[in-house]
């Protein structure tokens, strides 16, 4: 770790939390005005992470920088950190005023000062007129709404939320995750946002890091991540195929894939011209599906079996299995009826070389 | 709510029986002070100094029981709610002894204590010149033993099923522990305590063994109604009758008007 | 004492309803005739000892034969005894108190005298308060606890001590003998009027101080059948124990005095 490193504005930590069985062990930096998303599946450790950033749970190593300050060492009332939780959490015997004063008054600002500064905030958040309301009287959306203005408040140097969006139905949460992402852009500070949710992590993220099992796995802006996946979880999140392999002369042989593309090995062409260990990506949707070995042969054709057939908005997603590999193709209704597609029949894949995506493992 | 609102109407059989025999159980001993009462003669009954002076003395020595348990029962339940020691157990089975130790027990305990010659009181006493028995302090200090355990159970059931986030949220805006449990958690579970309280005041109104035992009998100092009771029913039952339903028409009365102001806020 | 106070509280809850449901039960589980059966008796809480004696040889020469005793304040047994209680025998520390169960209607026969009990100035062990004689409980600071006005004892302090011309400010008025026993045990007292069988029976703890005015309170123990006694035959049998040599010997032994 250099100087400049310890001296840097924005969040820079490497969290160590044991818990039994489970270890996170995760590096995760924000800089002034940067919002990172922590994307992973249930149980990978994302709120885990916030926690400990918020000093609720205890770590078993690393430290926590936040503009250049440790503080790790300290408890979490001394942390000026302002975090929003997964159902807001607004003290039910105040009002959304009070609420949001609470945290200028633990900092030492008198009654009315904190008032006043709670007001501007309510303001800001577009709910003046619900000062004197108790949380109970409060929709979700204003809920939430309060629940940041009250986490703004304590002028924070550091933005924590924990799913925020998860407790709202599917209506409000597109009016308050465009709200939302408003607060954030307005903010100087760092921001950690735990999602499992992709979509909000790309609407409201700077940069993405996705966590499996304690560890990260990926990290990269939105459209890096949503491009060029790493792991199976973040293929399936962003609605890939991704696939481990080598490349040799334009040509990646599967890792885990057996039997044969068309006659030999489990490969696929693509116009990349990278060599070594690399992961390849393909969209469902340039998966082409036919009932008959097609004329013309395309370059990477294979023999599949349907596994299931789902309906994903107003397309098909056919799950095909292997050997050679298995995949994902996205079809119209229409074609899963003209191809006569059902669970267990056998068809023909087939996918551009210039569809697919060769990036380095 | 809908599905609520649709469950109340029918209450089964099998618990309304019970729950009507419950209640008649409780009620009928009521009706039974009713139905003796002598009401010709209770006006001349109730005006008389002692009467209204053990009725004072009850409530008073009440309410300031229950000050003194609030004021060192609800720290003890947050305690034993919130801080992880070893023994807890054993000090939570130690809290609920002034409910089943039979409250004259409790009241020799405490003369062997706080007496004029006890572990306690017998320094208080040689330093201060404070002794407890036959003073109305007595009273409320035998109150106080015999009643605190209804609020710290009370209070540290409501604890345990506060929900422990909105202290950890609480923190995040900056709050330290004493700021967090006066603003947050305290107001969070005001309903438990309310609720302690009232129970606290109750048992401490009825209190009859420890205070005797431990502060005497005398008019006016320390002879509350319950002990009035008692001794009107050594020579003259009707007055012990009169005594015990003033006794309980204030607690009713009380209660009551606590009810709605308190309870039903939350 | 402490089942004594829960009879209490019970009687006090259930003035007017059902009488008392304990001493109910054992007797009606148990009764029957032909030599054998159980004799409730219900006597004065200051007998204790010396019944509880007297209970053991009577049931030594009657095989077959069991006492259950319900000791208590005179006027708590006296109030179970006219709600219909089902004792055999009730043996009081007072003559008023057994009036009103004589006056109900529920004794059998008439009550007859058969000890007798005298106040004595009960100091604790080391004499705090260093009272030698009646007149010293007017001292002014002397912490004096007798028992209340309602109750056989307070009585019968309030006309020895008026015998005695000596004015008295208690601290305390307590519910029955045994409580200011307790404080004067304890030294929370420097002195109170008890009975001499409850000096007695409080061993070494506390020192008792006779005067002679207590002979104007002399307090006497009237005992009698209950009519419509469960067991009317046995309770004879147990009044005759009581009234002879041996009831005597064994009263004696524990303070009391001859009638």
């Amino acid at each position: 770790m250099s100087e400049a490193d310890r001296g840097a504005r924005g969040l820079e930590a490497r969290l160590v939390v044991r818990r039994g069985a489970f270890d996170l062990d995760l590096a995760l930096t924000a800089a002034p005005g940067e919002v990172v998303a922590l994307l992973g599946p249930n149980g990978a450790g994302k709120s885990t992470a916030l926690r400990a950033l918020a000093g609720l749970v205890a770590m078993a190593g690393g430290h926590i920088r936040v503009d250049g300050d440790d503080l790790r060492p300290l408890p979490p009332d001394r942390r000026r950190i302002g975090m929003v939780f997964q159902d807001y959490l607004l003290f039910p015997h105040l009002s959304a005023l009070e609420n949001v004063a609470f945290g200028p008054r633990c900092q030492g600002a008198g009654r009315r000062a904190a008032r006043r500064r709670a007001a501007e905030w309510l303001e800001r958040v577009g709910l003046a007129e619900f000062a004197s309301a108790r949380p109970r009287a409060l929709s979700g959306g204003q809920a939430q709404r309060v629940a940041l203005a009250r986490a703004l408040a304590v002028d924070p140097g550091l933005l924590l939320l924990d799913e925020p969006l998860a407790a709202l139905d599917v209506h409000t949460r597109m009016d308050v995750r465009a709200a939302l992402r408003r607060h954030l852009a307005g903010f100087g500070g760092a921001a950690v946002l735990v999602t499992h949710d992709p979509l909000d992590a790309m609407v409201l993220a700077d940069r993405i890091v996705v966590i499996e099992g304690g560890r990260l796995v990926q990290e990269g802006t939105p459209a890096e991540v949503a491009r060029r996946p790493r792991t199976g979880y973040v293929a399936r999140l962003v609605g890939l195929n991704l696939y481990r392999g080598r490349a040799e002369a334009g040509t990646v042989t599967i890792e885990d894939g057996t039997g044969t593309v068309e006659d030999g090995a489990a490969t696929l062409d693509t116009v990349d011209s990278l060599e070594g260990e690399v992961f390849l990506a393909f969209a469902p949707s340039a998966v082409a599906l036919y009932r008959t070995r097609p004329d013309g042969s395309p370059r990477n054709l294979w023999r599949a079996r349907v596994a299931a057939i789902e309906r994903h908005g107003d397309r098909a997603r056919v799950r095909l299995a292997g050997p050679p590999f298995d995949a994902v193709a996205e079809v119209t209704p229409a074609a899963v009826a003209e191809l006569q597609l059902s669970e267990g029949s056998m068809i023909w894949a087939a996918v551009k070389a210039t569809e697919t995506h060769v990036y380095p493992a | 709510m809908k599905d609520a609102d649709r469950l109340a109407g029918r209450p089964p059989l099998v618990l309304l029986v019970p729950a009507l025999a419950g209640l008649a159980f409780l009620v009928l001993p009521l009706a039974g002070l009713l139905v003796r009462a002598p009401w010709s003669t209770l006006g001349t009954r109730l005006m008389q100094d002692q009467v209204l002076d053990a009725l004072r003395l009850s409530l008073v020595t009440a309410t300031l029981a229950t000050v003194l348990c609030l004021l060192f029962g609800v720290p003890l339940a947050w305690m034993l709610a919130r801080v992880p020691f070893r023994g807890v157990r054993l000090v939570r089975a130690l809290v609920t002894v002034p409910l089943v130790l039979p409250p004259v027990v409790g009241g020799v305990a405490l003369l062997l204590v706080l007496g004029r010659r006890g572990l306690v009181g017998g320094w208080l006493d040689e330093a201060f010149g404070i002794t407890f028995p036959f003073t109305t302090a007595g009273v409320v200090l035998a109150e106080t033993f015999v009643a605190m355990p209804f609020l710290v159970i009370s209070v540290e059931g409501a604890l345990r099923a506060a929900d422990l986030r909105y202290e950890e949220a609480a923190a995040t805006l900056g709050a330290g522990r004493w700021t967090i449990f006066h603003r947050v958690t305290l107001p969070l579970v005001a309903p438990g305590v309310a609720a302690g309280a009232v129970l606290c005041w109750a048992r401490a109104l009825g209190e009859f063994g420890a205070t005797i035992t431990f502060a005497g009998n005398f008019p006016g100092r320390t002879q509350t109604m319950p002990l009035a009771v008692y001794l009107a029913l050594e020579t003259d039952p009707q007055a012990a009758i009169v005594l015990s339903l003033v006794l309980l028409a204030v607690a009713v009365i009380v209660l009551a008007a606590l009810r709605d102001r308190w309870m039903t806020t939350s | 004492m402490r089942t004594w106070i829960a009879i209490a509280a019970a009687a006090l809850l259930v003035t007017g309803a059902a009488g008392c449901g304990e001493a109910g039960d054992g007797a009606s589980g148990s009764g029957g005739g032909d030599g054998g059966g159980t004799l409730t008796v219900f006597a004065a809480a200051s007998l204790t000892e010396a019944f509880t004696s007297l209970g053991a040889t009577f049931e030594g020469t009657r095989p077959g034969v069991r006492v259950r005793f319900n000791f208590g304040a005179s006027s708590t047994l006296a109030q179970q005894i006219t709600q219909g209680a089902p004792a055999d025998v009730f043996a009081s520390a007072s003559p008023a108190t057994m009036k009103t169960v004589t006056d109900a209607g529920d004794a059998a026969g008439r009550p007859q005298v058969f000890t007798r009990n005298r106040l004595v100035i009960a100091v604790p062990k080391d004499n705090p308060g260093r009272v030698a004689a009646v007149g010293d409980l007017s001292r002014p600071g002397l912490k004096v606890v007798l028992c209340a006005a309602q109750v056989p004892c307070g009585a019968a302090a309030a006309k020895a001590l008026g015998a005695a011309k000596v004015e008295v400010e208690p601290v305390s008025r307590e519910k029955d003998v045994k409580a200011v026993l307790t404080k004067v045990g304890l030294g929370e007292a420097d002195a109170g009027l008890v009975y001499r069988t409850d000096v007695k029976a409080a061993g070494d703890r506390v020192t008792g101080i006779e005067f002679p005015q207590a002979a104007q309170a002399i307090n006497d123990y009237p005992i009698v059948a209950v009519a419509r006694a469960p067991q009317g035959a046995l309770a004879k049998e147990f009044i005759q124990l009581v009234l002879g040599p041996q009831g005597r010997t064994v009263l004696g032994r524990a303070g009391f005095e001859a009638p």
